[in-house]
């Protein structure tokens, strides 16, 4: 395992471009100048378009309008208040959002090019290529090793199962805390062995994508540390979505970040979620050009 | 901070008679409820004691109570309670999980069919002793007096037990696994399957056992779909020649309206025996229930 200290290298990639323009500069042109920088350090692909993507449940708006480009091998954060719709989006991302009858996506999602949601497109398919790591952890109620086992045996993978399973664990920071008990319960473990366990599940079947639903917020400070570097680890290999509500994870850990705010103009009762700024994190934490960002970032709201 | 200081009174007399006098009168309500229990089984006991012995499994029948025995009662209990599990284990927990899983609740029909399956687990026993009777000893199956009517009528009987329960087992395993399962690409087949079932099963067995020791009991249908009193041989089968049965329960009830006392004392002693099957049964159950209790 690489001893990888991220906050130091996400962020000092970042920071000449950012500090190069000077704070004052007018809004737009710094934007479209710095985005550009940064898109083309790390990676000039998408991986997702977003689209005037919006989601409605019931008929009732979530979220509205919703335009993005997340590029490969990147940590994408999204923060926001409760309510902003940053999960819901996250989960138009795997189709999770299917599984919920009364949901409606509009806009559209571009995935490497492809129409995510054609209807040629099967959902099914579309998960076994993004996973998804949810807010509490949620082992299956199997051994350890059939919690890693169970993605591979269902997408039919070939290979050897143990060595599958090894891999996943390596490569989640879990093998030496678990190799020893690879047949005991998996709820056995703490939280945030929990937490990595379900991490590993997701690598096990080889995805491209990896969302993450807050995957700290049930975790303890040091659990969250180590889930934070093996995100770092990960995005050489993956592309990663992560919706979290700790400012500071996303500042540690992203390349880019989406603000969401709670849209309360249509009355109280109708709260819609829409994005205001999507930049590289350190514009967002040092240089927003919506000053609702700041507002949130710097803490005065929210 | 100063503020005026606290005063925590002590618990007046009057709550502490009425917390001490409703403690008592739940105590009583339990005592009266299990001495009433306890002084059935100790006066069946007692009348059972001088009969109680080898030969209630060996014997068959007689009207000699010096040699009757209850053993084609038990085979014929044994046989119709397979042939229950057999009917019931299959259909019960695929209408629940078609129920939990795949049924639109803002469809009528499948509100009708629920509303239905709760009134059927309330119909009187003895209904569906006379359905199974019209339709499966008779009618249209027309099978005869047989293990297979009889199984099948019992499980009919104890189908919205099984379907409530096994409903209940699979609500209770928690939609984060579904969302796990579905989320490395599972179909919503291979989640059900694999992760939602086995995690239900606990539940579900008990559900499934508890019915079985309902059915076990039960007289009134049974009589019905004609269960032999008076049987000098096992059943060899669950259709045609040789599928004819008795029951533990028809046994007993046949018994005790014999005028002999002997009669009574060998009733007697099916009830043990029926209680003892129950017991162990209910054992197993409450076994299961602890043993595999999930900890989400």
């Amino acid at each position: 395992m690489s001893e990888v200290t991220k906050p130091e290298s996400s962020f000092s990639d970042a920071e000449p471009a950012t500090g190069s323009p000077g704070p004052e500069t007018a809004g737009i042109s710094v934007t479209a100048g710095l985005s550009e920088s940064q898109a083309q350090a790390p990676s000039t692909k998408a991986v997702f378009g977003l689209e005037g993507l919006g989601v409605t449940y019931g008929g009732k708006q979530a979220v509205q309008d919703v335009t993005a480009d997340l590029y490969e091998h990147e940590i994408t954060a999204f923060i926001g208040p409760s309510g902003c719709g940053k999960s819901t989006i996250l989960r138009c991302l795997n189709r999770m959002n299917d599984l919920v009858p009364s949901a409606r996506v509009e806009g559209s999602i571009r995935y490497h090019g492809q129409d995510l949601y054609d209807s040629k497109v099967d959902a099914v398919e579309v998960r076994k290529r993004i996973g998804m790591v949810f807010q509490k952890p949620n082992p299956f109620p199997k051994s350890i090793y059939d919690n890693i086992a169970f993605g591979p045996k269902v997408l039919g993978l070939k290979g050897d199962m143990d060595e599958i399973v090894e891999r996943a664990l390596r490569r989640a920071a879990l093998w030496e805390e678990v190799k020893d008990r690879l047949k005991t319960n998996a709820f056995g473990m703490s939280g945030g062995q929990q937490q990595r366990l379900c991490i590993a599940r997701c690598l096990a079947v080889d995805p491209d994508v990896i969302l993450m639903d807050e995957p700290c917020s049930a975790l303890d400070p040091i659990s969250t540390g180590k889930i934070e570097d093996l995100m770092i680890e990960l995005k050489q290999d993956f592309s990663i979505v992560i919706v979290t509500h700790n400012m500071q994870q996303a500042a540690r850990v992203s390349d880019r970040t989406a603000f969401f705010i709670v849209d309360l103009s249509a009355g109280e009762g109708n709260r819609i979620g829409r994005l205001v700024e999507f930049d590289a994190t350190a514009k967002i934490f040092t240089n927003p050009a919506d000053s609702r960002t700041e507002d949130y970032v710097t803490g005065k709201v929210g | 901070m100063s503020a005026a200081p606290v005063s925590l009174r002590p618990q007046s007399g009057a709550a502490r008679v009425k917390d001490i006098g409703f403690r008592i009168a739940m105590g009583l309500c339990l005592l009266l409820s299990a001495s009433v229990l306890i002084a059935l089984i100790v006066d069946v006991l007692l009348d059972a004691m001088p009969v109680l012995g080898s030969r209630l499994f060996t014997n068959f029948p007689s009207f000699n109570p010096e040699i009757a025995g209850l053993q084609p009662a038990i085979f014929g209990t044994l046989w119709i309670i397979g042939v229950c599990a057999v009917f019931i284990v299959p259909i019960g927990v695929a209408t629940a999980i078609y129920l939990e899983e795949y049924a639109d609740n803002s469809k009528w029909w499948n509100r009708l069919i629920e509303v239905n399956i709760q009134n059927l687990a309330a119909v009187p026993s003895i209904v569906y002793g006379i359905l199974g009777l019209a339709f499966l000893v008779r009618g249209p199956l027309n099978l005869g007096r047989v293990v297979l009517a009889g199984g099948m009528t019992l499980g009919l009987l104890v189908l919205p037990v099984v379907i409530i329960s096994g409903r209940e087992a699979i609500r209770a395993v928690p939609p984060s696994i579904r969302e796990g399962s579905m989320a490395l690409g599972a179909t919503k087949w291979q989640t059900i399957w694999k992760q939602v079932l086995p995690a239900s099963i606990p539940g579900v067995a008990t559900g499934v056992i508890l019915a079985l020791s309902r059915a076990i009991g039960e007289t009134a249908p049974l009589i019905v779909v004609g269960a032999a009193t008076f049987i000098t041989y096992n059943p060899s089968g669950i259709v045609g020649d040789g599928a004819g049965f008795a029951a533990l329960p028809i046994q007993i009830f046949n018994w005790i309206s014999q005028p002999q006392d002997d009669f009574r004392q060998l009733a007697a002693a099916g009830i043990v025996l029926l209680l003892g099957l129950l017991i162990c049964m209910n054992g197993v159950a409450i076994y299961l229930r602890n043993r595999y209790e999930n900890k989400w």
